[in-house]
């Protein structure tokens, strides 16, 4: 077990832990954003940068500082390590230079991208960045292209985080997308308009955290937002399908269905494409409940589940003050971004 | 991608082969994958200066990895030329050093005697310019590299004339050691 | 003249065949190591001799050699960095090409301190006929019993092979030349681990310059306490200077680490000055990616010294007045240099050259060069000049690998010197975008 503490608070995890998750431990507004990391995806980190860290002391042994600043992903703490994130200046100031690099190519398409609204970079640029740009300089634009009938490919939008190839990588054993070109003109491709024909390649679009890779079966049906996301489960006949999935309803009708993702954006168990896109009736599917959303994202604009704090329970709460909380909920303390 | 070969299916020459089994000898048996490169510069030395999408398919399926492994690496690499090229890729060095000594100059000299724009071909066939970065040859500046081969000093015209006509005048590429030894070039 | 330890005998004919090296002296390291001295031993000696890594880091070989992990059953391995593509240097093509065997018998001798049995030189991809010519020599090794199993009748078996990489600069990045080497795309890995712990196939593994694992023939033929008599302070031994640009004598000299800058400029026995009679405007010492400095701080450092030829004297004064010994590759500018382009020329090399694989390189490098691009071409503004500032800082320090660095000093440096000619670009673009314009030097400008 290593003992670290992250932004002054002590956390122990045993030895090995990234730094990013001993401080996913700790929990709420100090944990380090993350674009390219995704747990359960070997190899996956290290890449956006944008969960830099300063490790201010980089053991009990050794308790000089790290002269550069760390990607929080993939460094393991090591026992007596003291981090610094929120409480450091320099990570502040250097975060909002990474959202700035990823967003200077980024179309900023957001008012047409399905992925509004539960993007990853949206978030990042909302919470770290700047409202306006210093680029002057024409952005890189790539076509539109289908891989395969339900995915579309918007490389336009890419941040090139790798999460997709992993994917691939670890879910089928016939990898056809990757990686191809290089530098800022690397683009995710099959390079011969190869169609990614696989029950699983539908978990793609849930890994990728911005509109790059799309469902097209819900391609500008409705903003994320005025639909009710819904946790259901089916027998699946898939062995490696999970068939838990989070149905997304407006009114009667089930637009799309994703996998569940935890507060870190991420998916623990995956679901097949027969999930995913062709049982869109509710009587597929056993409903368990609303799922969860995090109060801050717009997601919650729809009120469906129970506020956090109910003011009903506070007994001598003044009218007034029970009508403010209604409209601006407090934010929940510990939970991450949606 | 368009291919000059989509009939026939390439194969590797027998002395090509020969030289692929002696490179496997090099990596462990279970990191064959490792052959890779070498492999797409016989490939690209064997099927006409490029590889081709079915060219690169023959590499993954002699080393036995995926095609996409091939693609993403041919890709990441400026040697290999992903499309058809003509009879010489001149490779003209334009980084700092170079540029210093008139690598600019050079360029414009070979576009206007060849009649190719840099990224395309003469009308001839015969010369594909190509702009390059460092050959790690800054002290005999400008350097055009043709194949294994590097033209130095090209600052005078009579040593540009000189290249160009010891091109023109070839008519196979200089052979590899493995095709003059042939079959008897096996490994150590 | 100073001592030649690597290139003594360069020049001589035939010295690339196995029977004229050896004829000069060619695997006496290898003698004396396999038959008298044990792995450590020869590791203490590299230790003692102080040599510092030659590919542009300078970080102490032995030091580095001492990391190597050693877990029982797993084999390690020695990989030569033949990588060579900083712009400026281009030592090791010359080494390789004529001293084949040097780099062989360097290989042989370090493989047995680190207990390697499988090493690889990986060259450039470009290099393939310096790589001919390698395989050449170690055929001959191989046919004269220095490579293979129970070399010399020591026991030591090694197996020696010759990689060639597919043209990319990264690749000369460790990790990058590891990953590589395994077949696949030159991204960098994220460290740890290092990869003295896990490095080729997840196995132990030492990376070192050609010129660094050259030097370790003469000092174990020497012995380390000789090999560090030459030289100043940390600065230990020779080293090969690859010097281009504009001077007289472009050429690679093996200089003792102590030479006066200013002799290595203008001395008929290294440089012999500036070509065309020209004056010296600035200098890029190391390779392209470290700081360039004008004419006087090259000379003399801020304090008024005169610079040396060593790894401290080049980096004094930091990088507000100083620059770094690098790779040697001494690229000298004159008078008529065009500093914005030549700024933008080596910020088109890095945007082209970035792997892609994190952010700030990847979009940073090219808008470094896009951003110059502009104002090399008549159509910048003033607040240009510290957007590059920004940008440059922006990616320094924030990458996976050194790449991001090398991207971003030599554009900070720049503008920290010649900031009035980035300015002159702006207030006189239509001049300033003439194909050869020149800022006009101090006084002559109207």
């Amino acid at each position: 077990m290593a003992k670290i503490t992250f932004d002054g608070v002590e956390v122990e995890v045993p030895d090995g832990t990234t730094i990013l998750n001993a401080a996913r431990k700790i929990g709420g507004g100090i944990v380090p954003p993350a674009m390219c990391y995704y747990t359960p995806l070997k190899g996956s980190g290290g890449k956006c940068r944008a969960c830099l860290v300063r490790v201010a002391a980089g053991s009990a042994k050794d308790p000089r500082p790290m002269p550069k600043l760390v990607a929080s992903c993939v460094t393991p703490v090591q026992d007596g390590m003291v981090v610094e994130n929120t409480t450091s200046q320099q990570v502040l100031d250097v975060r909002k230079g990474i959202v700035e690099m990823l967003l200077i190519n980024h179309p900023l398409d957001c008012p047409v991208c399905d992925q509004a609204g539960e993007c990853d970079l949206q978030n990042f640029a909302f919470e770290h960045g700047v409202a306006t740009t210093r680029y002057e300089e024409e952005r890189r634009t790539f076509e539109k292209i289908d891989i395969g009938p339900y995915i579309q490919l918007h490389m336009t939008r890419c941040i090139l985080c790798y999460r997709c190839v992993y994917t691939a990588d670890q879910l089928t054993d016939k990898r056809v997308h990757g990686v191809l070109g290089r530098g800022d003109a690397a683009e995710i491709g099959t390079y011969i308009e190869n169609v990614i024909d696989n029950e699983f390649s539908g978990n793609v679009i849930d890994v990728c955290p911005v509109g790059a890779l799309t469902d097209k079966t819900f391609r500008f049906k409705q903003r994320v937002w005025f639909t009710k996301p819904v946790n259901a489960h089916r027998n699946c006949e898939h062995e490696k399908c999970s068939g838990r999935v989070v149905l997304w309803y407006k009114g009667k009708d089930v637009l799309r269905v994703t996998a569940r993702k935890d507060e870190y954006g991420e998916v623990k168990e995956w679901i097949c494409n027969t999930c995913r896109f062709e049982k869109k009736e509710t009587a597929d599917w056993t409903i368990e409940g609303p799922a969860h959303v995090d109060r801050t994202s717009v997601i919650s604009a729809n009120h469906y589940e129970l506020p956090v704090v109910n003011p009903q329970v506070i007994a001598d709460l003044p009218e007034s003050s029970v009508r403010d909380l209604e409209n601006n909920p407090p934010l929940k303390l510990g939970a991450g971004r949606q | 991608m368009e291919s000059t070969t989509a009939t026939v299916k390439p194969q590797f020459s027998q002395a090509a082969q020969a030289e692929i089994a002696r490179l496997f000898t090099h990596y462990p048996a279970e990191r064959r994958k490792s052959a890779l490169l070498p492999l797409l510069h016989i490939a690209q030395a064997e099927f006409g200066g490029w590889v081709s999408p079915e060219v690169q398919d023959l590499v993954a399926e002699t080393i036995g990895i995926l095609p996409i492994e091939v693609y993403e690496v041919s890709s990441f690499y400026t040697m290999f030329n992903l499309k058809p090229v003509g009879k010489h890729v001149l490779e003209i060095c334009r980084t700092g050093p170079c540029m210093l000594r008139g690598s600019d100059e050079l360029t414009a000299n070979l576009e206007r005697i060849t009649g190719a724009k840099v990224g395309g071909t003469s009308p001839d066939g015969l010369f594909t310019l190509k702009e390059v970065e460092c050959l790690a040859a800054c002290g005999t500046a400008p350097i055009v590299q043709v194949r294994e081969k590097y033209y130095e000093q090209l600052d005078t015209q009579e040593a540009v004339d000189a290249m160009l006509n010891e091109l023109r005048n070839l008519v196979h590429r200089p052979l590899l050691p493995w095709e003059e030894t042939g079959l008897q070039h096996t490994q150590q | 003249m100073g001592r030649k330890l690597l290139t003594e005998h360069i020049n001589v004919p035939g010295i690339d065949t196995f029977e004229v090296y050896r004829k000069h002296g060619g695997y006496r390291s290898v003698e004396k190591a396999l038959k008298t001295m044990t792995p450590d031993e020869v590791v203490e000696e590299v230790k003692k001799s102080g040599l510092r890594g030659r590919g542009g880091a300078g970080f102490p070989t032995g030091m580095k050699w001492s990391f190597l992990a050693k877990p029982e059953g797993i084999p390690r391995h020695l990989v030569c960095n033949a990588d060579e593509s900083e712009p400026g240097t281009f030592k090791d093509r010359e080494l390789m090409s004529k001293l084949p065997h040097l780099l062989v018998e360097g290989m042989i001798t370090s493989s047995y301190a680190l207990g390697a049995n499988t090493s690889y030189i990986y060259i450039r991809g470009e290099l393939l006929y310096v790589l001919r010519i390698l395989e050449k020599a170690i055929a001959e090794a191989y046919a004269n019993g220095f490579l293979g199993k129970n070399i010399l009748g020591s026991g030591y078996d090694l197996d020696l092979h010759v990689h060639p990489g597919g043209g990319a600069y990264i690749c000369g990045e460790e990790t990058a030349l590891l990953e590589s080497l395994e077949g696949k795309r030159g991204n960098p890995r994220n460290k740890p681990p290092f990869p003295a712990v896990q490095g080729l196939y997840a196995r132990p593994t030492v990376v070192n310059n050609v010129e660094s694992i050259a030097a370790v023939v003469p000092i174990i033929n020497d012995g380390g306490e000789e090999y560090a008599k030459i030289g100043v302070g940390r600065s230990t031994g020779t080293k090969l200077i690859s010097a281009c640009g504009h001077v007289k004598n472009p050429g690679i000299y093996e200089i003792e680490l102590g030479v006066p800058v200013e002799e290595f400029i203008y001395s008929d026995e290294y440089c012999g000055g500036i070509w065309k009679g020209r004056d010296l405007k600035a200098v890029v010492a190391g390779g392209s990616s470290v700081p360039i400095l004008p004419k006087d701080l090259i000379l003399k450092t801020a304090a008024g010294e005169n610079r040396l030829m060593t790894y401290e004297s080049l980096s004094d004064g930091g990088f507000v007045t100083g620059t770094m010994l690098g790779s040697g590759g001494f690229i000298a500018m004159d008078e008529t240099t065009c500093i914005v382009r030549n700024t933008w020329n080596f910020s088109r090399f890095y945007h082209h050259e970035s792997c892609g694989q994190c952010s700030p390189c990847r979009e940073g490098t090219g808008w470094l060069e896009k951003v110059l691009h502009r104002l090399e071409h008549g159509h910048g503004h003033m607040h240009d000049i510290d957007l590059l500032v920004s940008v440059a800082k922006q990616i320094e320090g924030n990458t996976i690998c050194p790449l991001g660095e090398a991207a971003a000093w030599p554009v900070a440096a720049a503008v920290r010197h010649f900031r009035h000619e980035f300015e002159w670009h702006v207030t006189h673009a239509k001049q300033a975008a003439q194909p050869g314009a020149v800022y006009p030097a101090q006084g002559v400008l109207a």
